[in-house]
């Protein structure tokens, strides 16, 4: 069973259907929003069709820059956060045993798993006063009494950093885990001192990966669309938020599509990006 | 009976020659080495056979029937992998029997095929262990046994002792060839270890840049090696230049080899002579010498004598321990019956 | 020494921020009566009872059951053919599927829903149940392709040939060499999306959120409009089934290597 270019019909066939499905499901779709994002909309029904630059043209009034700006700076700050404690918590959790490594993995897919529903009502439990952190402050003297830590921007950020945090740790796993182990040791029997091996010769070694981790968690973190609804008050939504908001409750399904291509542009740059990163590393 | 015959096979992968025009005849039953240094196309050539890879020129004939176009499946032949390839979801009994069991035979048969080649192999009641239980000759036998499981036509074998250790290997080349004999298959095995090929090979086909430079018998193919690569390749050697005299006599290293006479039209050339023939005598016979260095291995004594800055090794046994050491003049003689006459 | 003590407190502070948010909620879930408080007051069972009794809570855990397994089941069937077509064949021009496999998982979650949105919208079959099941099964295809991707390199091409040699054709090597070999990893793929299914919300919500109720849909309405220690109790058991599922993965697979680790042993 040689590996070689397809040769007739029997060949392909494999390929038939995952492609169409792909196409008829993915591509379409995807086609059908460009096209609807063009649309006016129709108060009677969804929309209607047309070709206007109108639902991009509100891009530009003030209420949509603040939006896009609090939802690029959150994403921002959630990557950083995410990233900054995920390097030194993957590299020690690469040298844990094997066992602890799987039970490990095995949390941090259960976490990652979680709908953005539990995770935002599991957070607005924990912040809550009758049932929040709080109440144990209390209990142990800290504070007088309970108090509610939500809506606002740190139950925000604290609830997506949690949703992105395992994220963040599989994407860096396989590239630390490949990290040759002697680097480290070699610097040590230099003289370095466990601290100072990590700065000097892990995070150099990693940079790329850091920087390719970076834009895919600040991709990640784009994409929360409950967290800001669940955790904050209007004035810290997102634009995935607004969208969701724009097609379901207001049903402004051209202005939801122009913004979700333009999410789709800020993605794809930074995907772009990150591949570049990648590509630099290779070579 | 051919079992095998290669008419001009060529493989060449782009503007690379792996294979070039292979003629070969292999009389039924005989066991082949195809040797050669790594990248000398024995591998490719092989796997041709094997009809897993194809030829871009020639032709393949197995038992008479030229096979060329016939896909692996239907070729008949048994073959052992470098990697021996054992199927790792299935236990010994389940690789043995897996040519069997595509094939629809009956289970009762497959389980008496099965424990006959595991006697075959001296692995008997191995038939309910995972292949990762087994050490790396018992892997090797179980390969063995699968591939001949259906009593094919012809037997293949990459390189398959190359993952044991030395004193493994030579055990396995003994048991291999006896197995052959026994079984009476034409056989054919890749290696690039000349013992190897020594030990268990009817024929020896050497391969050097894509091309056979010899096949003979190994005695053959060691006293009378065909060029000076298969010389150098097969054990070690003294390789000479010489020029020929008026009179048609041999020169090398300033000094007439009496008794040797060069083909016609041969005016220079290079012999071939082999350590284990060469004389060391006293000073005034033959070539006039200086010892540079001697190494007692115990069994053997091999000294290095400076004729005129080039080395030649004599290899002596114990018995002729003579006490020259480093320094010493000697004469050396070359036998001309032992000296092979090469073109360049 | 001191170094050491530090690194275990450090990985105990970020196992402890992952941990907190669901001991409480396992705590508000076992509470007596019907408030979200946190100790618990008293010790009860009856919100679990609850999910399972409760008409609607019932249907939203069945939904989101038959919807992940017929969702994941799709995936896989997506994913097996394209992955095998991509590890047999040479065809550059293939991978551009690979890509579209890859993307609807990395591009945000809001994006896809909006494009099946607009795409059931106008094909006219919008909200019907099979809608989630095909958007779900494109927006996961990515976990079984990835997972049976990496279980076709693991294959050595020479056992392929081996089987060859003994006269096995293409079709009789995919059924007794291929498939067995595979079965692990296509497991595991359909596990994850399986599991991601269940939890996903957005996509759910934007193709059948209208006539079926999911348990992510059904808890972010109970979020919203009212309360209960029932949505505590889902979530646990959520979060309990994606643990069960990752840890039946690495009991019988090589979660390690599924997740990059080149290779397998310690």
């Amino acid at each position: 069973m040689r590996r070689e270019p397809p040769r007739n019909a029997a060949d392909y066939a494999p390929i038939v259907f995952p492609g169409a499905m792909l196409v008829i499901f993915f591509v379409i779709p995807f086609s059908i929003m460009l096209a609807v994002s063009f649309f006016r909309r129709n108060p009677a029904g969804f929309y209607s069709p047309d070709f206007v630059f109108d639902n991009y043209a509100r891009f530009l009034s003030p209420f949509f820059g603040s939006v896009l700006g609090f939802s690029l700076l959150l994403a921002i700050l959630v990557a950083i956060i995410c990233v900054a404690v995920s390097v030194p918590f993957t590299v020690l959790l690469t040298r844990a045993s094997r066992r602890a490594q799987t039970l490990w993995l095995v949390a941090l897919l259960s976490v990652l798993s979680l709908s953005e529903v539990i995770i935002g009502f599991s957070w607005s439990t924990l912040l809550s006063r009758t049932a929040g952190i709080t109440n144990l402050f209390v209990a142990i003297g800290l504070m007088e009494a309970p108090r509610a830590l939500l809506p606002g921007f740190g139950a925000v950020l604290t609830g997506m950093v949690y949703q992105a945090l395992p994220y963040t740790i599989l994407i860096l796993y396989p590239a630390i885990v490949r990290l040759d182990p002697t680097l480290m040791e070699a610097a040590r029997t230099l003289g370095a001192s466990p601290t100072r091996a990590f700065f000097n010769v892990v995070i150099p070694a990693l940079r790329n990966t850091i920087v390719a981790t970076l834009i895919m968690v600040f991709v990640f973190a784009l994409g929360s669309y409950l967290l800001p609804q669940i955790l904050g008050r209007p004035r810290h939504w997102t634009l995935s938020v607004l969208i969701t908001d724009q097609a379901i409750l207001q049903s402004n399904m051209p202005f939801a599509a122009a913004m979700a291509v333009f999410l789709v542009l800020i993605s794809l740059a930074l995907v772009g990006l990150t591949v570049m990163a990648g590509g630099r590393r290779e070579a | 009976m051919s079992g095998l015959e290669l008419r001009d096979v060529t493989k060449r992968f782009g503007t690379f020659t792996a294979v070039d025009s292979i003629n070969l005849n292999v009389p039924d039953g005989t066991f082949v080495c195809l040797l050669g240094p790594s990248g000398c196309g024995k591998t490719t050539l092989l796997r041709m056979i094997a009809g897993l890879e194809e030829p871009t020129d020639g032709s393949i004939v197995i038992d008479g029937q030229d096979m060329t176009p016939v896909p692996t499946h239907k070729r008949n032949l048994g073959m052992v992998f470098q990697s021996l390839a054992l199927f790792p979801h299935l236990d010994v009994g389940e690789n043995i029997a897996y040519p069997l069991r595509i094939r629809g035979i009956d289970s009762v048969k497959q389980r008496a095929r099965v424990d006959e080649l595991l006697e075959l192999i001296h692995l008997s009641g191995y038939a309910d262990r995972g292949i990762s239980q087994l050490s790396g000759g018992q892997r090797q036998r179980v390969a063995i046994a699968r591939a001949l499981a259906l009593s094919p036509k012809l037997f293949l074998l990459d390189e398959p002792l190359s993952a044991l250790d030395a004193k493994l290997r030579e055990a396995m080349q003994v048991e291999l060839r006896q197995l052959q004999q026994q079984l009476g298959i034409t056989t054919i095995v890749v290696t690039h270890d000349q013992r190897e090929a020594m030990t268990m090979a009817d024929l020896v086909v050497v391969m050097g840049e894509a091309r056979i430079r010899q096949a003979a018998a190994p005695v053959e193919i060691y006293r009378q090696p065909a060029d000076a690569f298969v010389a150098d390749f097969i054990g070690s050697t003294n390789l000479l230049d010489f020029r020929t005299d008026g009179a048609g006599r041999l020169e090398v290293l300033g000094g007439v080899i009496a008794g040797l006479q060069a083909p016609d039209g041969l005016g220079q050339g290079r012999i071939s002579i082999r350590p284990e023939d060469v004389h060391i005598a006293s000073p005034g016979e033959g070539h006039a010498g200086t010892v540079t260095f001697v190494r007692d291995l115990g069994g053997t004594i091999e000294t290095f004598v400076n004729i005129g800055g080039t080395t030649i090794v004599a290899v002596t046994t114990p018995r002729d321990r003579t006490g020259i050491k480093a320094g010493d003049p000697v004469g050396v003689v070359f036998p001309p019956e032992a000296c092979v006459v090469l073109a360049r | 020494m001191a170094g050491r003590i530090l690194q275990h407190v450090f990985l105990g502070l970020v196992g402890l921020f992952l941990a907190m948010p669901l001991i409480v909620v396992a705590g508000v879930s076992v509470n007596e009566k019907k408030s979200l408080t946190f100790p618990p007051d008293g010790l009860s069972l009856a919100w679990y009872g609850e999910l399972f009794t409760d008409p609607g809570w019932r249907g939203a855990l069945v939904a989101s059951l038959l919807l992940a397994a017929f969702a994941a089941a799709l995936a896989v069937i997506i994913a097996l053919p394209l992955a095998y077509f991509l590890w047999r064949r040479i065809a550059p021009w293939a991978n551009v599927f690979r890509l579209l496999g890859v993307a609807p998982f990395i591009l945000p979650p809001v994006i896809t829903a909006l494009g099946f949105l607009s795409f059931w919208a106008t094909a006219g079959i919008y909200g019907q149940p099979v809608t989630a099941v095909i958007s779900h099964a494109i927006f996961f295809v990515t976990l079984p392709l990835v997972t049976i991707s990496l279980g076709f390199t693991t294959i050595d091409r020479a056992l392929l040939e081996a089987a060859a040699t003994m006269g096995a054709d293409d079709r009789t090597i995919v059924r007794t060499i291929i498939l067995p070999l595979i079965v692990p990893y296509i497991i595991s793929g359909y596990a994850f999306a399986f599991v991601l299914s269940l939890n996903e919300y957005i996509i759910a919500y934007m193709t059948v959120g209208f006539t079926v109720e999911t348990l992510p849909i059904k808890v972010f309405n109970a979020l919203r409009y009212g309360y209960t220690p029932t949505m505590a109790s889902a979530s646990v058991v959520f979060v309990l089934l994606a643990a069960l599922v990752f840890g039946l993965i690495a009991r019988f697979g090589d979660i390690r290597r599924l997740l990059g680790a080149m290779r397998s042993e310690g």
